[in-house]
């Protein structure tokens, strides 16, 4: 399609997260989404009055007990006299709240967007949050593990994986997370004998093999060419983006590997020109927040035929030294501020290519992928980022 | 950003429920299915062949988590559709669908939003978008903040009673001729809620739904006879606290009017409808001297919030009335105004043409 040449390309020329934490009893939600902020405007070395708009997204409005907090939050984010809108879909919703601001700069509404997502899950209780009352789905099916744990054990039972795949995750992310100044777990002594020996929560998922509730925000200055001539630093360019959503629950629908994940996944492809996942992406940072999803999401997302994703996990391709680095930042399995948890895979795949990740980057990364999951697994959020603008 | 490289979009289509105290033989999207399958066959698209889909809603008015996440399955996403959606109300998932269809990533939006205020009390709920360590813990009410800002009109001799219930009158009297009202036809003030505000300065509680579909250039006119161009939309955000702000001014709805050029006059056409969101008659008195709305305007011709306020759908509403107006061709250049947060912390406002006839 001619039109989408048409675009303003979109580059990411400031990146800032919170150190990711059990419970930042030390701010408020607007002092957090504030340092995530002020972080990413020091790195694009920018100010507050450089701001066009602000787009700012979460998880469920229960996480916090504050309905529609971005009004409350306007003033922290120097919103006041702006646009500022507010985007929530579900575990998607951080890479979903990025592409919402990049459509401002790609339809020229906007010359600079500044775009940040949230969880102070401390707050409140996120296992019970996400626990809906009956009869809006079966009882005793506590938290997302125990929504997830069935599709996990469907992929075992399709694949015939070892049950060896999913620590072999976790051990990876968190030892990449010690890597990470900004992960929330980080467990010097990590073996793995001991996420092996850790308590099975929803069989086949072991304690620690699950994601942590954290305190935190991400925040990402986006901008047009103009912003990214001015960057002090090299950006990241999007090469492509999309969003994807299927229903929650049909007779035909694959929980294993959704449509919408693979439709989302080749629409990105298709904008950035990638023809071959596996060897033209440097980087994945991919939504990964029960380690059995790093197998089922590489099927997913085209780097391993059906079937085949264990066997990637298993020769050690997505550890950090690997051919295909898979969150090298330590995941979602290692800071899960839920609403922030998508926008922190985006800003990770940027950091990446930006050569800004630090301990933890891929070395010689040009392209790099952010992906995100909601939902049933039915809401979809990617982009594919480069070193590069895009070209045509 | 000059607006002649802007694709053109327009509403093509608008549907909504019959906005009603109290659906308790409906969950949210049994409200919201008819309202769908009209707007989707005003056109005679189906969901398939829409380009992008956005939905506006609140959790906290269905009391659980990811509510959208059914209103959905409702849809019908399968083939899996690209879509996304606004924890507020959907005039701004309305704005998400124009800028998607501006930067040419679909040529169709289906844009809808529904809010039940029965299950619960809507005046304690919305004390819960307030700043949650100084102000929610006091639980002032959306009625009682109301007051403070018809207090402060009154007191700054903007306005007073007797013209407030005039809004009141004339709302109620063009909801008389509109179907879909929840309140119509002539009706008493009534006495004091929160004084100076009487029950008809109040927007009924009740619950709806509304959907729209956009379309960009020529799919625009093959789906509408006369499509309601969407010229100018910008919305902006004022601060939270109430006492930092001017409560009788509202200088976001201002500067949203600017950006949208509503008040450019080199379009040679005056605006000849506004459709404002008010859901209290003092903010009408606001709104129409911060969009410099004169007599010759005709305002909320629906009968606006006053006659029906589904809390998220009302904004959507006031964009849907706007461009329906256009489409049977009784308004030529329209304006739209949504407003979120209390004492209208956030406005938008969009302009609508219609074809020169």
């Amino acid at each position: 399609m001619s039109r989408a040449t048409h675009k303003e390309p979109v580059a990411v020329v400031g990146i800032g997260q919170t150190k990711h934490v059990a419970a930042r009893r030390d701010v408020s939600l607007a002092g957090l989404v504030r340092e995530a902020a002020r972080r990413a405007l020091a790195d694009a070395e920018l100010t507050w009055s450089d701001v066009d708009a602000v787009v700012i997204g979460k998880a469920p409005d229960f996480f916090e007990g504050v309905m529609m907090p971005e009004l409350y939050l306007a003033d922290a984010l120097g919103a006041v006299g702006k646009p500022m809108l507010r985007v929530h879909t579900a575990g998607s919703v951080g890479g979903s709240t990025a592409l919402v601001a990049a459509d401002l700069v790609a339809a020229r509404i906007h010359g600079t967007v500044l775009t940040v997502a949230f969880e102070k899950q401390s707050e409140s209780n996120a296992m019970w949050g996400l626990s809906l009352p009956v009869p809006f789905q079966q009882p005793l099916l506590a938290g997302a593990g125990g929504f997830f744990a069935p599709h996990v054990r469907a992929y075992m039972r399709r694949t015939g994986a070892p049950d060896t795949i999913g620590s072999l995750v976790a051990y990876k992310d968190r030892r990449n997370a010690l890597k990470n100044p900004y992960a929330h777990l980080h467990e010097h002594d990590i073996t793995l004998e001991k996420v092996q020996a850790s308590p099975m929560l929803w069989d086949p998922i072991r304690y620690s093999e699950t994601c942590p509730s954290s305190d935190g925000a991400c925040a990402m200055v986006l901008t047009d060419r103009a912003g990214a001539a001015r960057s002090p630093r090299p950006p990241a360019w999007m090469l492509g983006g999309a969003m994807r959503s299927e229903p929650t629950l049909f007779a035909g629908k694959d929980f294993v590997s959704p449509r919408a994940g693979r439709d989302c996944a080749a629409d990105v492809y298709r904008q950035a020109g990638i023809t071959d996942p596996r060897r033209q992406i440097d980087a994945v940072e991919m939504y990964v927040p029960f380690s059995w999803y790093e197998p089922m999401w590489l099927e997913n997302l085209g780097f391993a035929d059906e079937g085949e994703g264990w066997k990637l996990t298993e020769a050690g391709v997505t550890e950090l030294g690997g051919d295909l680095p898979v969150n090298p930042s330590g995941g979602v399995l290692s800071s899960n501020p839920i609403g922030a948890s998508g926008m922190i895979r985006f800003a990770e795949a940027a950091l990446q290519v930006r050569g800004r990740a630090g301990e933890h980057q891929v070395e010689g990364a040009r392209t790099a992928l952010g992906h995100a999951y909601g939902g049933g697994a039915q809401f979809f959020s990617m982009w594919l980022v480069g070193d590069r603008p895009p070209t045509g | 950003m000059t607006a002649s490289a802007r694709r053109d979009v327009a509403v093509v289509a608008f549907a909504q429920t019959d906005h009603t105290r109290r659906t308790d033989e409906l969950s949210e999207v049994e409200m919201l299915m008819p309202v769908l399958h009209a707007v989707l066959s005003e056109t005679g698209l189906t969901a398939s062949d829409i380009g992008f889909t956005c939905s506006g809603s609140s959790d906290y008015l269905a009391g659980r988590p990811f509510s959208f996440t059914m209103a959905l399955d409702g849809v019908g996403a399968w083939p899996p559709i690209s879509e996304s959606h606004v924890e507020t109300d959907g005039a701004w998932a309305l704005y998400e669908a124009w800028v998607k269809l501006l930067t040419g990533q679909a040529d169709t939006a289906l844009v809808y939003a529904y809010g039940k205020s029965s299950p619960g009390s809507v005046r304690d709920v919305l004390t819960r978008q307030l700043d949650p360590y100084y102000l929610a813990p006091l639980w002032p009410d959306s009625v009682a903040l109301a007051a403070l800002q018809a207090r402060a009109l009154i007191d700054a001799g903007h306005t007073d009673e007797p013209a407030l219930a005039a809004i009141a009158a004339r709302s109620r009297r063009d909801a008389a001729a509109h179907p879909h009202a929840q309140l119509r036809g002539a009706r008493p003030q009534g006495d004091y809620v929160v004084a100076p505000l009487r029950t008809g300065d109040c927007p009924p509680v009740g619950d709806g739904a509304a959907a729209v579909i956009l379309a960009a250039g020529e799919r625009a006119r093959a789906l509408c006879a006369r499509p309601a161009w969407i010229t100018g939309m910008d919305h902006r955000v004022e601060a939270h606290s109430l006492g930092v702000r001017d409560l009788t001014d509202s200088p976001s709805t201002r500067l949203a009017a600017e950006r949208s050029g509503a008040f450019d006059a080199s379009a040679g056409r005056p605006v000849d409808t506004a459709e404002l969101h008010a859901p209290f008659t003092a903010q009408e008195v606001v709104l129409r001297r911060a969009l410099r709305l004169g007599d010759d305007v005709r305002v909320n011709p629906s009968g606006g919030a006053l006659a029906a306020n589904p809390v998220m759908a009302a904004g959507l509403i006031r964009l849907g009335e706007a461009a329906a107006r256009i489409h049977r061709g009784a308004s030529d250049r329209a304006l739209a105004h949504a407003t979120s947060g209390p004492c209208l912390q956030q406005n938008l406002v969009a302009v609508l043409e219609g074809d020169p006839r």
